[in-house]
C-alpha cells in the first residue's frame, strides 16, 4: 500500500455535491466568476514565471514527459483550441509545458465551474496558476460559452478537455460538444492531443503521485468544414484522438490504415461494469528510465500484468 | 437584512460512495451517519416557502372575506356570547418566535369584537387531555396584551376536560359515538377556533371535536381500532381518526354549535438564517462557517449535562413564517389549509423501502418544555414519523424501522405522572395496545389522583400514555421489527424493541428480518416533511 496523505473528513472538509444535485451558485462563483484579472500583465507574467520554473520542475520530476509530433503544429499561428483526453490533474501542466511558447504565454484553460470555481480561494488559485476560466459541464451555459469565445476572438488559445472531467477508470469518456462548438463559432483550428500515462502517475482519487514516464502526442490540426455542424465536427475530433491513441500503441501507418477503415480502437473501452472496465485496462510497463528525484525513488509496480 | 428564500422542493438523494455522512438528530444531540452506498437514499425536506409579506393584512383579509361564511364582523353583535378557542402548547414544534400566529389572529379578531362592542368573551386553550399551559406559555401563545386583558378576570383559561360542570354531552353520532364539548362553547352564540396547522393531521373538526372535548368523547376515536384503520392519520381521506371527528363535528353543527374556523399554516423555517441555519441545510451546502458551527454545537451538546442540554434545545424559538390564513366554514377552510400544508411538506418518493430510518429530535407535541420519555419516543417514531406518508407507508409491510434516540427512562413527574406508572406497570405486563386498552385503560382514565393532577397541576391526563401507545398501533402492526440506535437498552427492550449501539449494528440486527441487501431510506427531519409514496 502506498502511504497517502491524511485527508480531513466531513465536516472538517466540505462534503462533495452529489452529481444528481444542482449546486448552489455563489454570488460570483462558478461560471459567474470573472477571471479577467488573471490575464492582466502582473498576474500573467508571474504565472508564466512560475510555470516556466517551478511548474516545469515539478512536472519533470513527476512524469518526465516525452513529446511526440510537435512538428504538426510548428507552422500554426494564431489562436488554437487544444483538446486532450483527461486522466489526471497533471494533464493541464503537461500540455502547458508541451505546447510552443507562442501559444503557452497566451493560453487559457477551461476548468469545470462546479469543481475549480466553487469557492473563492479555489477560483483565485486556479485562475492565477493555470489561467483557468470557468466552463459549465453539466448544463448548457451561455455565459461559459460566450466567455471562452470572446477570449478566442481576442487571440487567446484554449485548452479544453472534451470528456468533461478526469476518467474514473483510465478509459476515455464520451466527448461533450463544447470544443467543437467553439471551433465552429470562432473559426479556430482544433489540435487533438493524446496523453498516455498520467492515469498511472496521479489518477483520479489519488492524493500521492506515483512518478513514471508519460507520453504526449499531438495530432494534425483540424478545421471545421464549411457545411460541417459542431456535432459532426465533435465526432471527427474524437476519431482523430482515437487515431493518435492508436498511433501511440502501434505505428503511424497502421493507425492511418485503421482510421481510414473506421477500425481505430475506441478509447472508451469495453462496455462492461465498472470493475471489469478497470480490470480490462492494460497495465503499463514500468519505465525505468523515468527521470526526476521521485522517479528514482520509485521501485516496483504493485499492479500485476494480466493476460487475456 | 431580508431573509432570502430559495424554496427548493424536497429531494430524494441516492447514496453513493462519495456521499458524505448525513446529519441525524439523536434526541438533544446531533450525529453524522454514513449510510451504505448503492442501496440507501435520503429524503430531504423541502425548503421553507416564502412567507406572506404582511401577515396582519392577510389575516384581516381572511376575516373580511371568509370561505362559505359571512364576514366575521357580521357574525358578531354586542350582546352575544363569544368563545375563542385556540390550539395549545403542542403546536407548533418547536414554539415559534414572538409574535405567535395565534396572537396575531386573536388580536385581529378581538379588534373587530371590540369595534362591535362584544363584552362576553372567553378565550380557551383547547388542550383536551393535554397538560394545562403555564402563564408564561399562554402569554407566549396569545401575547401579553390579550393575556393581561382577559386572564386576570378569568376569561382566559385552559380547557378542563374533567370539570363535571364544564362539559356538556351534545349527543351521539349515527355510529354511537358520544359528542361532548365545553359547556361554554356549547352555550356560545359563536365559537371562533384559532388554529395553527403544522401538519395535515391538525385542524378541521378535529380542533373543536377533540380540543374542547373530554374522555367520554375522545375514547371513540383515540383508540386502537381507529389507529389501526388510519392509514395514515396525516391523510384525512384515509384516516379513521378524522372520519370519526368529522362525524362528531356534524353532530355539533346539527346541535347548533356555530363554529367560525380560522386556520393558519406556517413554513418549515425552523432555524432561520442565524447560527443554527446549518441544521436546516443539506450537507454538501455547508459552508466553512456552517461546519465550524456544527462541530462546536455537537461538541457542546455532547458535553452538557442532560438538563442543561434539554433547556438549551427547548429554549429555541423557530422563526416560522405565515404561509396562509383562511377562515370560514370548517370543512371548506380545512380543505385549503391541508393543501397549503402539503405544498410545504410533500416530497414525492418512488416505491417503498425495506428499512426506514429516522433521527428523532428532542421534541414532540407532548414534551414541550419537558422530558421526552420512552413512551413519547415510541409515539414520535411509530406514531408521528412513521405516519408522515400519503398513499402507501414508506416502509414495506414486514420492514424494519430504525430510530436514533437516547431513550432514557427519564420522566417528568410534574407533566407525565401517569406515564411513570404506565412504564412500570403496563409495559412490564404487555406491549400489545389491544390488551392495554382492554385491561388497563379505564383504570388510568378514571384514577382520581391523575385527575387531580391534570386539573390542578400541569399533568397530562391519566389516560394519555395509552393514547400515545395507540398512536403507534398502525406502525406496530405493519412493521417486522423496530431497532433504536443509541437507546438505553433496558428501556428499549421494555418498549418491545431492539437496542443497537451503532447504526451499523442496527442494520445488522435488521438483516435478521429483511435480509442482507435491504433497501434503506433515511427520512431526514426536522424540518417536517411528508412522503407521497407512489
Amino acid at each position: 500500500m502506498r502511504p497517502t496523505l491524511p485527508r480531513p473528513r466531513f465536516p472538517l472538509s466540505s462534503a462533495p455535491t452529489p452529481t444528481e444535485v444542482e449546486s448552489l451558485p455563489g454570488p460570483d462563483l462558478q461560471d459567474r466568476y470573472d477571471t479577467a484579472w488573471a490575464r492582466k500583465p502582473v498576474a500573467r507574467w508571474t504565472r508564466i514565471a512560475a510555470t516556466e520554473t517551478l511548474g516545469r520542475a515539478v512536472v519533470s520530476s513527476l512524469c518526465a514527459p516525452v513529446i511526440h509530433n510537435r512538428d504538426r503544429i510548428a507552422e500554426m499561428d494564431g489562436p488554437l483550441i487544444f483538446v486532450a483526453n483527461h486522466h489526471s490533474h497533471l494533464d493541464t501542466s503537461l500540455i502547458q509545458m508541451a505546447i510552443p511558447r507562442r501559444f503557452r504565454h497566451r493560453l487559457v484553460v477551461a476548468g469545470a465551474a462546479d469543481y475549480f470555481f466553487d469557492t473563492r480561494p479555489k477560483a483565485v488559485i486556479n485562475a492565477w496558476v493555470w489561467g483557468a476560466i470557468p466552463m459549465e459541464r453539466h448544463r448548457v451555459s451561455r455565459r461559459s460559452a460566450i466567455g471562452a469565445a470572446d477570449l478566442l476572438d481576442d487571440g487567446w488559445s484554449l485548452v479544453i478537455f472534451p470528456e468533461g472531467g478526469r476518467s474514473p477508470d483510465g478509459w476515455g469518456q464520451a466527448h461533450k460538444g463544447g470544443a467543437a462548438y467553439l471551433a465552429c463559432r470562432c473559426d479556430v483550428p482544433v489540435v487533438p492531443i493524446f496523453i498516455d500515462g498520467t492515469d498511472r502517475v496521479l489518477p483520479k482519487g489519488s492524493r500521492r503521485p506515483d512518478p513514471r514516464r508519460v507520453h504526449l502526442s499531438f495530432g494534425e490540426p483540424l478545421a471545421a468544414g464549411e457545411s460541417e455542424d459542431s456535432r459532426k465536427f465533435a465526432e471527427r475530433i474524437e476519431a482523430a484522438m482515437e487515431m493518435i491513441a492508436d498511433e501511440r500503441q502501434t505505428d503511424w501507418y497502421t493507425a492511418r490504415l485503421r482510421a481510414h477503415a473506421g477500425d481505430s480502437p475506441s478509447m472508451r473501452g469495453p462496455d462492461l461494469d465498472s470493475w471489469r472496465r478497470s480490470w480490462a485496462k492494460p497495465a503499463t510497463e514500468i519505465d525505468e528510465s523515468a527521470k526526476g528525484l521521485l522517479g528514482r525513488l520509485h521501485r516496483t509496480s504493485k499492479r500485476q500484468k494480466r493476460q487475456w | 437584512m431580508t431573509r432570502q428564500y430559495r424554496s427548493r422542493p424536497g429531494l430524494v438523494l441516492e447514496v453513493d460512495r462519495s456521499t458524505a455522512p448525513v446529519l441525524m438528530h439523536h434526541g438533544e444531540q446531533l450525529r453524522l451517519e454514513k449510510l451504505p452506498a448503492g442501496r440507501s437514499r435520503v429524503i430531504y425536506p423541502p425548503e421553507p416557502l416564502k412567507p406572506i409579506d404582511d401577515p396582519d393584512a392577510a389575516i384581516r383579509d381572511a376575516l373580511e372575506n371568509p370561505i362559505d361564511s359571512e364576514p366575521l364582523r357580521e357574525l358578531l353583535h354586542a350582546d352575544m356570547v363569544l368563545t375563542i378557542a385556540f390550539d395549545d402548547i403542542s403546536l407548533p414544534l418547536p414554539q415559534m418566535k414572538r409574535p405567535d400566529v395565534r396572537q396575531r389572529v386573536m388580536e385581529a379578531v378581538l379588534d373587530i369584537a371590540a369595534e362591535v362592542g362584544v363584552d362576553d368573551i372567553h378565550l380557551i386553550a383547547a388542550l383536551a387531555l393535554h397538560r394545562r399551559m403555564t402563564e408564561e406559555e399562554l402569554r407566549h401563545a396569545v401575547g401579553d396584551r390579550v393575556y393581561d386583558a382577559f386572564a386576570p378576570r378569568g376569561q382566559l383559561y385552559n380547557h378542563d376536560a374533567e370539570d363535571p360542570d364544564g362539559l356538556v354531552l351534545i349527543g351521539e353520532t349515527d355510529h354511537g359515538e358520544e359528542v361532548q364539548i365545553s359547556r361554554r362553547a356549547a352555550e356560545s352564540d359563536l365559537v371562533i377556533y384559532v388554529n395553527l396547522n403544522l401538519v395535515s393531521m391538525d385542524g378541521g373538526w378535529k380542533s373543536t371535536a377533540t380540543g374542547l372535548s373530554g374522555y367520554q368523547a375522545l375514547r371513540h376515536h383515540h383508540n386502537v381500532h381507529t389507529m389501526l384503520h388510519s392509514k395514515s392519520f396525516m391523510d384525512r381521506e384515509n384516516s379513521e381518526l378524522h372520519t370519526r371527528n368529522w362525524r362528531q363535528g356534524e353532530v355539533l353543527r346539527e346541535a347548533g354549535v356555530k363554529v367560525f374556523q380560522i386556520e393558519t399554516t406556517v413554513n418549515n423555517d425552523l432555524y432561520g438564517d442565524g447560527a443554527l441555519e446549518v441544521l436546516g441545510k443539506r450537507e454538501w451546502e455547508w459552508s466553512a462557517r456552517d461546519r465550524a458551527t456544527f462541530i462546536g454545537l455537537r461538541a457542546s451538546l455532547d458535553r452538557m449535562s442532560p438538563s442543561l442540554r434539554r433547556r438549551s434545545m427547548q429554549g429555541w424559538r423557530a422563526p416560522y413564517g405565515l404561509t396562509s390564513v383562511q377562515a370560514g366554514e370548517v370543512t371548506a377552510v380545512h380543505e385549503i389549509t391541508t393543501s397549503n400544508v402539503f405544498d410545504q411538506q410533500i416530497v414525492p418518493v418512488e416505491g417503498q423501502t425495506d428499512i426506514l430510518m429516522f433521527g428523532l429530535p428532542y421534541i414532540c407535541p407532548y414534551n414541550v418544555n419537558s422530558i421526552m420519555n420512552p413512551i413519547l419516543v415510541h409515539c414520535l417514531g411509530l406514531g408521528y414519523m412513521f405516519n408522515m406518508y400519503r398513499g402507501r407507508p414508506l416502509v414495506r409491510e414486514g420492514g424494519v424501522l430504525i430510530l436514533s434516540h437516547p431513550t432514557e427512562p427519564e420522566f417528568s413527574p410534574v407533566n407525565h405522572p401517569s406515564y411513570i406508572d404506565f412504564y412500570e406497570e403496563v409495559l412490564t405486563t404487555t406491549t400489545d395496545p389491544e390488551v392495554m386498552e382492554r385491561d388497563f385503560e379505564k383504570r388510568y382514565a378514571e384514577d382520581e389522583w391523575y385527575r387531580h393532577l391534570y386539573r390542578t397541576g400541569y399533568a397530562y391526563h391519566g389516560v394519555h400514555p395509552f393514547y400515545m401507545w395507540y398512536w403507534g398501533a398502525h406502525a406496530r402492526s405493519h412493521l417486522g421489527d423496530v431497532v433504536i440506535v443509541g437507546g438505553n437498552p433496558e428501556a428499549v427492550r421494555r418498549l418491545g424493541y431492539r437496542p443497537a449501539s451503532t447504526l451499523a449494528d442496527a442494520l445488522e440486527i435488521a438483516s435478521d428480518t429483511v435480509g442482507h441487501q435491504p433497501s434503506i431510506t433515511y427520512f431526514k427531519n426536522p424540518p417536517l416533511a411528508m412522503a407521497d409514496v407512489s
